[in-house]
């Protein structure tokens, strides 16, 4: 499988199993569109999640920073659009003039009465970069105190990280009400791409129009979703094979050899910090319009954990891996949820176990059974020891 | 007289607690020679080592390289300054190939950053082949060329030393500072190695090496300083090394 997609030793055909994968992607939400809409819907938080799994990748796989606290990120690019994309703020000044007047008739005055009507409504073009950016601030923000962490207790310290943040959200509703607390923020905005609403517009049935051409809103927000995650993957391959993405492997492999060839260890590892958290930021805004709806609980611990299962089963450091490791992953429950039941109720008349259930068990199941296996994950970066007789024809070939 | 300085350290002090791991060493490194430094085990060539490539901070001392000032206090600076290492247990990028342990080297001479890698501008393109071409001729230089694509924790034990050694020459040093680069090493690959240190030596750069082989380094330094406890007891060419009276004292005991 490996060698399918290797642009280096066979072109040809690594071209040809790009050409059929794009194919594939693209026909797909109109072939199980006949299934229904779910199908679409399962796979757009697939690709969410493998954004998500390819900005951990890179402070995990690349850089070696085992970070437990990244949902943070995705809760944080969530929360801004949450508030810069519904009506959210405008009942945040409201509760700041009932609390706090002079904070209040300040925001009120800074704002202005549409604000303060409407709550703030920033387009997509706006949310995407802000979202990246903020996101990025916050993980530098945790990188900064972690620097000379490492494993154990930089994996503690993250893991911290993410749960404030979560307890935050939480409880952000007194004294002052800025993120709604546990009920969360509802009525986000869907996506505007140039000025077709991806939720398709109000009695459209959620059908998106394209002159004479319609699609469900779950194929809409497919295409979307399919072409940021085309976007993080060139952005991260790119990143890889670049003297930063060197830079991290090389902090990753050993530390002090990476400082005494001159690697800023502290720089590197922020920015490593910064963009897998940006990535993550922009995943959280995409997550937020799409629900219209965000709430606290959506960024457990239990995400954490899942969007790291998914890099480490897929291939750590390794993209094509962990990009299989996150449609696996993301994709196993939704598919349990729409099949055991039915296969249960055929075989025995009645629902014995509870996907849910099932779901853990099997997610538990996979994670030993890799590990045992296949330790450097289901599709691992390929290793160079045997290529001798390739360079053996054609010594200093490149020299 | 001072520009032949490659690299001048007077009066470095550094203590570990109670114990004093180096007491006022000093020492001047011609520009162009291999300079070495021996001494029985514990005597603190490693210490000095990793004090003037900024691993550990100095008590006290100062720190010249080419005439130049330099406060040791980070490893990534004075790699920039001009120093490089290698380690007494190899520390190569184990996961890397070959090329990416050189590769790496170049990091400090080079300045890419998210822009130009994300968007492969002209100029980061060009800075890129530089980087991979350098990379390979110092490869080829160390003569391990051929194992260029190969994961580099498979190399052979004397291969992964070159290796090092080439990662170290990626940094465009001034001087090459080498912790026991023979260690472990048969007689064959030892010679293999004295050749290759001469042949560093002709490309104008200068060599301060750590090893135990005393054969070895009587063959091949131009000036040698023997630690002992931290304290230097001998400074000179290595004949007269060889005969000073403290120095054998300190590796066979008194009465000899």
């Amino acid at each position: 499988m490996s060698l399918l997609f290797d642009v280096k030793s066979n072109p040809k055909r690594a071209y040809a199993s790009f050409a059929a994968l794009a194919i594939v992607m693209l026909v797909f939400p109109f072939f199980s569109a006949n299934f229904g809409n779910s199908w679409v819907r399962i796979v757009d938080m697939a690709l969410l999640y493998i954004m998500l799994a390819l900005g951990l990748n890179i402070v995990v796989g690349f850089a070696g920073l085992l970070d437990l606290g990244y949902i943070a990120f995705y809760a944080v690019g969530a929360y801004m659009t949450g508030l810069l994309a519904s009506p959210q703020f405008a009942a945040v000044i409201e509760s700041f003039v009932n609390t706090y007047p002079s904070v209040g008739e300040f925001l009120v005055w800074l704002c202005g009465p549409e604000i303060v009507q409407n709550g703030i409504h920033l387009s997509v073009w706006y949310i995407v970069p802000l979202g990246a950016a903020l996101a990025a601030f916050f993980g530098a923000l945790l990188g900064a105190p972690t620097l000379k962490l490492r494993g154990d207790y930089l994996a503690i310290v993250t893991l911290g990280f993410g749960e404030i943040i979560r307890i935050f959200m939480n409880n952000l509703n007194a004294p002052v009400n800025i993120t709604n607390g546990p009920q969360g923020i509802n009525l986000i905005d869907p996506i505007r791409v140039f000025g077709v609403s991806l939720a398709g517009e109000e009695g459209s049935k959620a059908t998106v129009y394209l002159g004479n051409f319609s699609m469900p809103s779950v194929n809409a927000y497919y295409f979307l979703f399919l072409f940021l995650c085309v976007v993080i993957v060139i952005i991260t391959a790119r990143l890889q094979h670049s003297r930063l993405g060197r830079a991290w492997v090389a902090i990753r492999e050993d530390e002090i050899a990476a400082k005494a060839m001159g690697i800023n260890t502290r720089n590197i590892k922020l920015l490593a910090f910064s963009m897998g958290a940006s990535f993550a930021g922009v995943a959280g805004a995409m997550f937020a319009a799409f629900q219209g709806f965000v709430s606290p609980e959506s960024f457990s611990l239990n995400e954490s954990i899942a969007v790291l299962a998914m890099v480490v089963l897929g291939g750590i450091g390794h993209i094509p891996g962990v990009i299989l490791g996150g449609a696996l992953l993301a994709a196993l429950p939704e598919v349990l949820r729409h099949v055991v039941a039915p296969i249960q109720m055929s075989l025995f008349g009645k629902v014995l176990i509870e996907a849910e259930v099932l779901r853990q068990l099997l997610y538990g199941l996979a994670m030993v059974i890799i590990m045992l296996y296949r330790p450097a994950g289901l599709w691992p970066a390929p290793k160079h020891e045997d290529r001798m007789t390739v360079e053996a024809d054609q010594p200093n070939a490149s020299a | 007289m001072s520009d032949q300085i490659m690299l001048n350290i007077a009066g470095v002090n550094k203590s570990f607690g109670g114990l004093q791991a180096l007491s006022n060493v000093s020492i001047q490194i011609q520009r162009g020679q291999i300079y070495g430094l021996i001494g029985p085990n514990g005597a603190g060539k490693t210490t000095l080592f990793n004090v003037i490539t900024g691993l550990y901070q100095p008590d006290t001392g100062t720190f010249e390289l080419a005439g130049k000032r330099y406060s040791p206090s980070a490893p990534h600076e004075v790699a920039k300054v001009g120093i490089a290492r290698t380690f007494q247990n190899i520390r190569l990028f184990g996961e890397m190939t070959a090329l990416e342990n050189v590769m790496v080297g170049r990091h400090v001479r080079t300045h890419q950053g998210v822009f130009g890698a994300v968007f492969q501008h002209p100029a980061a393109r060009r800075e890129e082949l530089e980087i991979k071409q350098r990379a390979q001729e110092l490869l080829d230089f160390v003569g391990i060329g051929q194992f260029a694509a190969r994961t580099s924790k498979f190399l052979s034990y004397g291969d992964q030393r070159r290796l090092e050694i080439a990662r170290a020459l990626a940094t465009d040093p001034k001087l090459l500072a080498l912790d026991e680069p023979a260690a472990g090493m048969n007689a064959t690959e030892k010679l293999a190695l004295r050749e290759l240190l001469v042949k560093i030596k002709t490309e104008g750069i200068t060599i301060l090496l750590i090893e135990h082989d005393v054969k070895l380094m009587m063959g091949l330094c131009d000036r040698l300083t023997v630690l002992d406890y931290g304290k230097p007891i001998a400074e000179g060419l290595p004949a007269e090394i060889q005969k000073n009276a403290a120095v054998i004292e300190a590796y066979l005991g008194g009465g000899h």
